[in-house]
């Protein structure tokens, strides 16, 4: 890609990979084409990252939601607020559980594919072929996978969202006989519109930049070896962890 | 694997499938969701409402049966009217139902509780529950206790 550059000292190191990161992003923003080629491949590519997603989200979002209820069922049965278990599950879900474990659990299923995908391209030479072709392949890969994982993260939160609600639901409502008025009128009496599922799904997009970002990122960088792939699958899934829970650490107290 | 015109489509139902679960999660599960059917509202004036809060419990016979919706004063009796919202599973409340506004334990939060009468005639939406008692207010009580101000009748 670049002239050789200078050994840099291992410290200065991390500063150096994110600059590279940020330089990367500026290239794909910027050679960014819309045709409808372009679009029908970020709709496969949102098949690839969300739907196939999709039974890990579900699981995960409806096993939350029930596992979460049953303990503040429980804890809050001690004070006499039973009553308030479902305003805690809608808040902690929106604001934090949601987005984060989303993110994490995108990183884990779709962000390891993609960087897997994109490593062992470069390794076979496969983006090198598309270049004297004169095919562009940050904006015939990177692009549509890019764009793809921004749209699917949210698109997943929501679900998340709805199907950790919806276990809640059988355990307060079904199991243990909390009044489903009681339910729903608690949480729509104490959730904001705004204030928490809007911050919550500002972080969802945040969140969704972030993985996607660093997972082409890793691909793209990936050494041209079977151990090279194999280490940027790796470091995909800790970048992404480290980076979102530091930036939704960052978000929540801006936006509290 | 699949044809590209099916993955495709998969794609658009899965983003249809995220839209609809935006729009379940507003409209159900935050402050500008319409509460959904299952529920009807009767209201009740008390001459003195004490700490009740909105979304205060509603409770017949120490079974949560609905919620406080709100409280507002009328303007021409200087009454409290208390719109509560109950569950649509109780609706054969009698007529003659009474409300008064409780407090469970003597620190905590006050309730409106519901006595049912003996009317064959129900309660539907949006009528009024006329027989109340008001909240009691601790300090009026203990005042009266020591200082006797009732009234000249012992």
């Amino acid at each position: 890609m670049s002239a050789p550059t200078p050994a840099t000292q291992p410290r200065m190191q991390a500063v150096r990979d994110f600059g590279r990161a940020l330089l990367f992003l500026g290239k794909v923003i910027s050679r960014m084409r819309f045709t409808r080629l372009q679009v029908a491949e970020t709709l496969r590519q949102i098949y690839f990252a969300g739907v196939r997603s999709l039974v890990i989200i579900v699981t995960c979002g409806f096993f939350v939601g029930l596992v979460l209820t049953l303990q503040s069922y429980d804890a809050l049965a001690r004070f006499g607020a039973a009553d308030a278990t479902s305003t805690l599950l809608a808040l902690s879900l929106f604001r934090e559980l949601g987005p984060v474990l989303t993110a994490i659990l995108f990183a884990g299923r779709a962000g390891t594919s993609i960087t897997a995908e994109i490593g062992l391209m470069r390794a076979t030479e496969q983006l090198d072929a598309l270049d004297l072709m004169a095919i562009d392949p940050l904006e015939r890969i990177i692009q549509p996978r890019l764009i793809a994982g921004m749209i699917t993260v949210p698109a997943l939160v929501l679900i998340f969202n709805a199907t950790a609600l919806l276990g809640g639901v059988v355990y307060a409502v079904f199991l243990m006989g909390t009044d489903s008025i009681v339910f729903w009128g608690n949480i729509q009496n104490t959730v904001e519109l705004g204030r928490d599922f809007g911050h919550g799904m500002l972080k969802a997009v945040g969140f969704g930049i972030v993985a996607s970002w660093l997972a082409v990122y890793y691909g793209w960088t990936a050494k041209p070896t079977g151990e090279g792939v194999a280490l940027a699958t790796t470091q995909t899934v800790i970048a992404t962890a480290i980076v979102v829970l530091f930036l939704d650490f960052v978000l929540s107290a801006l936006m509290l | 694997m699949k044809s590209s015109h099916q993955i495709e489509l998969t794609a658009g139902i899965f983003l249809l499938l995220a839209i609809a679960a935006l729009i379940f999660l507003a409209l159900q599960a935050t402050d500008r969701g319409v509460v959904s059917g299952g529920s009807y509202e009767v209201t009740a004036e008390f001459t003195n409402v004490g700490s009740l809060r909105p979304r205060a419990q509603v409770n017949l016979g120490g079974v949560t049966i609905g919620m406080v919706e709100r409280i507002e004063l009328d303007p021409a009796t200087f009454d409290a009217r208390v719109t509560m919202r109950i569950s649509d599973r109780y609706d054969e409340l009698p007529e003659d139902t009474s409300a008064s506004i409780v407090t469970a334990g003597i620190l905590g939060d006050q309730y409106v509780s519901l006595e049912p009468g003996g009317s064959p005639e129900v309660l539907v939406d949006g009528d009024r529950i006329l027989f109340t008692n008001s909240a009691l207010v601790l300090e009026q009580l203990i005042s009266r206790y020591l200082f006797n101000t009732e009234g000249g009748d012992n």
